[in-house]
């Protein structure tokens, strides 16, 4: 869908939350994907995977927050889905616990050097 | 006083209690070593990476105390000594032949040394041998390969007839687990990400602090080499100083031509490369030429440190740059500028001993091709019968969960409380408290 109706097109917020090991082939996949404007966090979760015991002096414990990276990348609509396409290629190995994705509607996003909005402000200059 | 030292007179006091200290000092660095190497790695293998250390004070400890010491000391032949001293028999308070401190002490002087330079072969395996399979090659290794060297060099073995002089180990620690490290990356192969992303030090004050500790124990390791606190082991101890103050200028200097910047890892590679160009030749050599050692001895080891990370060989903490390199210019320099005016014993090339350089190449050339050999072997052997290395899918989870069960910084945030009498395993029964 060419999101040229109106005068603007649509920003969408892409949320991926990967396998903290996979984020270097996360990184690789949306750089060749042409995906440039991305934050990454580290976070901790649970999302339904068989939890670790560890052992702390004696004491044995399962640890039910796994560590994950939280990637978020806005993006114009015509590149949802190769960011999508690239998180799933990056981020999966084919076990419990490669994490999500969420794709939310952005209101306005706003390039804080320029004041350039929405799809001018999530497109780097360079294409 | 006790009865029994008493007893035996040719024990010197002020020998003892420095070499009790010295003994101490050198046990310090494999801890010290820990923490160094432990920097050096993710923070998902920290744990993991020290604990290869800390194995060490226990395995090789013990494999020393049986059998290793009589191995590297007792008299026995040229290539490796007998088993007069297994399991500490005929080890009492009588002064060590060639020394006036107890052989006890001397026992547990040289048992640090073995301790510290198995621990060293970690550095090239780190982030993905298996701890299990890596014990048990310390202890293969503490047996077959450190104490036949030392006994080569130092036991009286045919190196030490021959004439090759080595103070404090560039033979049997530094070339052996320089030369052991490489062979022990080559079986074990490189980590799964090796070359294709940045496999960076997760924290370099850790390295800095390693680094500073291990340069305080090896005034022990050196100073103490002497067994006493005659004009040798006053001269290495001083040469401790010197050289690695001059393989840190030098290196700083390095840095600073090949990228405006001194790095920190760069200088706390610095003190550990010149720590160990000077252990050979530390009671040997003359300040000076100490200090011209230290300058030197930084060459090759940031020459090989610059290349081999361009290269499949994932050799990963560089053992073989710091210690094998290193280690080996110290050993030929001693043939280049020893000084019987300084040393008492023999004279090096410049002072007119052209055979004392020849001794020391041979070592050079025999002690390497067997570390190597021998560490190769053992692992190939050891690969049949264990796995080596964790498998991908733990590599990318980190070896201190998969191995230890612990994290090296974890919140505590989001654990439970197991059960104390419930089996292990993730399906345990788990009461939420």
């Amino acid at each position: 869908m060419p999101g040229n109706e109106g005068a603007q097109e649509l920003v969408k917020l892409i949320i991926g939350i990967v396998r903290p090991e996979k984020a270097n082939d996360v990184l690789e996949a949306l750089y060749r994907a042409d995906v440039r404007g991305v934050s990454m966090s580290r976070v901790q979760g649970h999302g339904g995977e068989l939890d670790r015991v560890e052992t702390y002096r004696g004491v044995r414990v399962k640890m039910e927050l796994a560590e994950k990276v939280r990637f978020e990348i806005a993006v114009s609509d015509d590149f949802v889905e190769p960011t999508i396409q690239a998180l799933c290629e990056g981020g999966q190995t084919g076990e419990v616990g490669d994490g999500k994705i969420f794709v939310v509607g952005l209101e306005q996003a706003v390039r804080i050097r320029t004041g350039e909005t929405d799809h001018q402000a999530v497109t780097p200059l360079d294409r | 006083m006790s009865p029994m030292l008493a007893a035996a007179p040719a024990v010197d006091p002020g020998d003892t209690a420095w070499m009790l200290v010295a003994t101490a000092l050198v046990l310090m660095m494999t801890p010290a070593l820990g923490l160094f190497y432990a920097g050096l790695v993710r923070s998902k293998n920290v744990l993991n990476t020290f604990m290869m250390s800390v194995g060490a004070l226990g395995v090789v400890t013990v494999a020393w105390a049986l059998i290793g010491y009589s191995l590297a000391f007792d008299t026995g032949n040229g290539f490796i000594g007998g088993l007069h001293y297994a399991f500490l028999r005929h080890v009492g308070f009588a002064p060590r032949a060639g020394t006036a401190i107890p052989h006890l002490l001397f026992m547990a002087y040289g048992a640090t040394f073995c301790i510290i330079t198995a621990a060293l072969v970690s550095g090239a395996v780190v982030e993905r041998m298996r701890y299990g399979t890596f014990l048990i090659f310390m202890v293969l290794w503490s047996v077959l390969i450190y104490p036949v060297l030392a006994h080569q060099v130092w036991g009286g073995g045919w190196l030490n007839q021959l004439g090759t002089l080595d103070f404090a180990g560039g033979v049997p620690v530094e070339m052996a687990s320089g030369f052991s490290a490489l062979a022990a990356a080559m079986v074990v192969r490189a980590r799964k990400d090796y070359g294709r992303y940045a496999l960076l030090p997760h924290n370099a004050v850790y390295v800095l602090l390693g680094a500073g500790l291990l340069w305080f124990g090896w005034f022990g390791f050196n100073g103490g080499s002497a067994y006493g606190i005659g004009k040798p082991g006053i001269l290495a101890f001083v040469n401790t100083l010197l050289a690695p103050a001059c393989t840190l200028v030098v290196w700083i200097l390095l840095d600073l031509m090949r990228d405006r910047r001194a790095t920190a890892i760069g200088a706390a590679t610095a003190i550990v490369v010149g720590c160990v160009g000077i252990t050979p030749a530390g009671g040997y050599v003359s300040p000076i030429w100490a200090m011209v050692l230290g300058a030197l001895a930084a060459l090759p080891s940031y020459a090989i440190i610059v290349w081999r990370p361009r290269t499949r060989l994932d050799e990963t903490l560089d053992v073989l740059a710091a210690h094998g390199a290193a280690g080996l210019t110290g050993i030929v320099f001693i043939g280049l500028v020893a000084q019987r005016s300084w040393n008492g014993v023999a004279d090096g090339l410049l002072y007119g001993d052209a055979a004392q350089l020849l001794w020391q190449v041979v070592a050079v050339l025999a002690a390497p091709a067997y570390a190597f050999a021998g560490t190769f072997v053992i692992l190939k052997v050891l690969g049949l019968a264990l796995p080596l290395r964790a498998t991908e899918r733990e590599e990318a989870l980190g070896m201190d969960v998969v191995e230890h069960g612990e994290e090296a910084y974890t919140t505590g945030e989001g654990a439970i409380l197991v059960a104390p009498d419930a089996p292990a395993g993730a399906d345990a029964q788990f009461a939420r408290l």
